[in-house]
């Protein structure tokens, strides 16, 4: 009697026990993870704190994109593998999103033999491990490449060799005049587009934007070469000998084979994912829609991008947002192959070099998880403003 | 005049012959070229021999694409493969592409390849070093496990086959026991029997486990827990109570966005100092732990749109006749919602499967592991093309295999509906 009185007019009390459990055992075993820590730590030498990252790194780190030496402190490393997890990922998201949209809409190409290669591609390397196809091009594919000495030319201003890709440097003369003018022309194209689209909604008049936009683009940028003073020319890679059997080219700027390998393999694996999720979206617009596009006299162009792509866009970003997030969150398998992105410098050698595990364990995660709920906001931001305005 | 005519249906008779010579001469052309190394239109000009099959294939494309010609092979052929200039040229560069990459793969892996032997001196021939894989196959399937133990991990696999053999074909009733026997008896009987250390057999350490068999192992240890957890999680996250949806939900998204690489980094540095001093977990448990929990929180998000696409009707009727949350979850709302995303769940097993290769990071070496420790070994140094186009054959029949069948039990549960 008393447990059925309990039961059914105290629900509040009921719902208050199995809540009050739950974070009764989470905190004693965090209680109890903190104890052992700080004893473990203790009788190690060391304690809590994030002192550490102002110390002395001196270690030496073989790709970076800022400035950066031994004796710079952790904090300095911590930066250089950060940017290099968020160069590879940009490279990655990149190439994959172009070869995903390439070979998803092949899959649905009318050439049978197209739809057939792209389904393959897909099949092929959506089903082996990407850890492998790294694996793969770094020891086995890039490995195949000839020495510095006989590299691969490219009209004698880029090389590909076993070390690396060597590319042209950019060199510029008032960069920031051009930059600028860039960010203008996007400006300008931002007021046209929505000056097009008024007009089109209000007076049905066609404006041509793309051909307009991309005049822009290429104006308001080659404006600044002609009377602004800004200029730009190019650092050639020259090969240069060494010693009698080693050469190594001299200038340029050179691509390691690490990032080679990891964008490529990064790519063309996220390429398989993204890839179906183009051809599920395309496949998700209804006949009816196109068929209704058509019959209001709209050209087949004006179908793809007014009615068929507005609407496939929809159900192609969030789960294509999802493989961006994957694609970052694998760009850590870089340690496999000593690409010094975040986990291999800092939770790697950082760590083995102070010991302390928590703070570079939590530092690195929580990095991670900053990277990808950033992503995921912008995405949802993006993802809102495509979503359906229902009046 | 007429044979600058549009091809169609009057002119058929000359077009048409026409045409598909061209097509066959430009293909025959690549393939001999391809194959035997020999350029038939070597007479010409180097620069127009080398687009000459272009060229011819296009023109002979263009002469048979007569839209409804009458014959049907002809028919098929112009809609599937060349409907219009773009797709004609499109399917000459794939044809030319496929004829060109045929002899360099073929050469590579069986004609200029070399099958026996036992060491890499065996190796003359400039295709792949079959005997590599030969010499170390046995590694690769069980890594570092003794020779004469190794019939241990065969009876347990081979313990395994039978039982979920024999139970497709026994009653419904039987079948429950078979799956309870696979579920709570075997894992423990299998990894026993693998381990050792009683009943008179030898104990053999975690660390030396390794191989294809350690991907089997572990898959199936992290699937066999992973589920159930995931099962409570995503129920914790739809639960009404406050403090429990809040902390799974932050348990599921803090294990989802962080890297498992790191997640293993973790289990193998950090988790450690968060034991007592001289507790000592197994390298094997703690990896297994950590993808378990890690999968079990993609597993959560996967069952959680089940349980969100099942209509409110039916947790009301389950509410009405008198059931509890127990009661109402396990007898009608889990039965319908796991069957909902039985593709998602697959997805995420056969992510699972390819995210086992990940704990070289901790120095278990499954597969790819031991060919990396292969392909360093000084007697069989520039092996690594070989090792690892034959890793990744294997897993990519693994996991095609797992898809087909996910595809599969989709289509067969779909018409059951």
């Amino acid at each position: 009697m008393i447990f059925k009185k309990f039961n059914i007019e105290n629900k509040k009390a009921r719902d208050l026990i199995p809540q009050a459990i739950t974070i009764l055992a989470l905190i004693s075993v965090i209680i109890y993870f903190a104890t052992n820590a700080q004893i473990n730590m203790g009788n190690r030498g060391i304690s809590f704190g994030f002192g550490f990252l102002n110390q002395e790194a001196s270690f030496d780190i073989t790709f970076s994109m800022i400035e950066y030496d031994g004796s710079n402190s952790y904090g300095r490393a911590f930066l250089v593998g950060l940017l290099n997890t968020i160069l590879v990922s940009a490279i990655g998201i990149f190439f994959a999103t172009i070869m995903g949209v390439i070979v998803g809409i092949s899959r649905l190409s009318d050439n049978y033999l197209i739809a057939k290669v792209a389904e393959w591609y897909v099949e092929i390397f959506r089903n082996i491990p990407l850890i492998l196809q790294i694996f793969f091009w770094y020891f086995a594919a890039l490995r195949a490449l000839p020495l510095p000495e006989n590299g691969i030319s490219f009209y004698d201003i880029s090389f590909l060799t076993i070390k690396g890709w060597y590319v042209p440097k950019f060199i510029w003369t008032n960069f920031n005049i051009f930059l600028l003018s860039v960010m203008a022309a996007f400006i300008a194209i931002y007021f046209i587009n929505s000056y097009a689209t008024k007009q089109r909604e209000q007076f049905g008049k066609q404006i041509p934007t793309t051909i307009i936009s991309l005049a822009t683009l290429i104006l308001i940028p080659l404006i600044t070469f002609l009377f602004l003073g800004v200029s730009l020319s190019f650092e050639y890679p020259v090969l240069k000998q060494l010693s009698p059997t080693v050469f190594t080219y001299a200038g340029g700027v050179s691509i390691i084979p690490e990032l080679i390998a990891l964008a490529l393999a990064l790519s063309m694996y996220t390429a398989t994912f993204i890839a179906e999720n183009v051809r599920a979206g395309i496949l998700g617009v209804g006949k009816g829609q196109k068929e209704a596009a058509a019959s209001i006299g709209l050209n087949k162009n004006q179908i793809l991008k007014l009615v068929v792509m507005p609407q496939a866009l929809r159900i192609i970003i969030p789960p294509t947002t999802n493989q961006y997030l994957n694609l970052t969150k694998n760009s850590s398998l870089a340690a496999a192959i000593a690409y010094p992105d975040i986990v291999l410098v800092f939770a790697g050698t950082a760590l083995m070099q102070t010991g302390r595990a928590i703070e570079i364990i939590s530092i690195t995660m929580l990095t991670y998880l900053t990277l990808s709920i950033s992503i995921s906001i912008f995405m949802n931001w993006y993802n809102k403003k495509m979503a359906i305005k229902e009046k | 005049m007429n044979l600058i005519a549009k091809p169609s249906k009057d002119n058929i008779k000359t077009y048409v012959p026409i045409g598909l010579f061209l097509v066959s001469l430009s293909f025959l052309d690549v393939f001999v070229n391809a194959f035997f190394n020999f350029n038939l239109m070597g007479f010409l000009p180097s620069q127009l021999s080398y687009f000459l099959p272009l060229i011819l294939g296009y023109i002979g494309f263009y002469l048979i694409r007569i839209e409804f010609s009458g014959v049907r092979s002809l028919d098929i052929l112009n809609k599937n493969i060349n409907s219009n200039n773009f797709n004609a040229l499109l399917t000459l560069f794939t044809i030319f592409i496929i004829i060109k990459s045929i002899p360099p793969m073929l050469d590579w892996f069986i004609l200029e390849a070399n099958f026996v032997g036992n060491s890499k001196d065996d190796c003359t021939g400039d295709g792949a070093c079959w005997v590599f894989i030969k010499v170390w196959f046995n590694r690769f399937m069980y890594g570092l496990y003794p020779d004469a133990e190794q019939w241990r991990i065969n009876t347990a696999f081979l313990i395994l086959f039978a039982v979920v053999g024999v139970s497709f074909f026994v009653s419904e009733k039987l079948k429950k026991y078979f799956i309870l026997f696979l579920v709570f008896v075997f894992p423990f009987l299998g990894i026993k029997l693998i381990s050792g250390g009683s009943f008179g057999l030898e104990y053999v350490e975690s660390a030396a486990w390794g191989g294809l068999s350690l991907t089997f192992i572990i898959s199936a240890f992290a699937i066999l827990f992973c589920f159930p957890i995931g099962v409570i999680l995503a129920l914790g996250r739809r639960s009404s109570l406050p403090a429990i949806k809040y902390i799974s939900i932050g348990f599921i998204e803090l294990w989802r966005g962080v890297p498992l690489i790191t997640v293993l980094f973790m289990s193998a540095v950090m988790f450690p100092m968060f034991l007592p001093d001289g507790t000592f977990i197994d390298k094997l448990i703690r990896v297994l732990i950590a993808i378990t929990l890690f999968e079990a929180a993609y597993m959560a998000e996967v069952v959680r749109g089940g349980l969100q696409a099942l209509p409110k009707g039916q947790y009301e009727a389950a509410k009405s006749l008198g059931m509890g949350y127990w009661r109402m979850n396990a007898l009608i709302i889990l039965p319908q919602a796991l069957k909902l995303v039985i593709p998602g769940i697959a997805n995420t097993l056969l992510a699972l499967v390819k995210d086992t290769p990940l704990i070289f990071v901790v120095g278990l070496m499954e597969l790819a592991g031991m060919i990396g420790l292969a392909k360093t070994n000084p007697k069989w140094l520039g092996m690594a093309m070989e090792g690892y186009v034959f890793a990744g054959l294997v897993f990519w029949i693994i996991c095609y295999a797992m898809s087909r069948y996910s595809q599969n039990l989709e289509k067969k549960l779909s018409t059951e509906r």
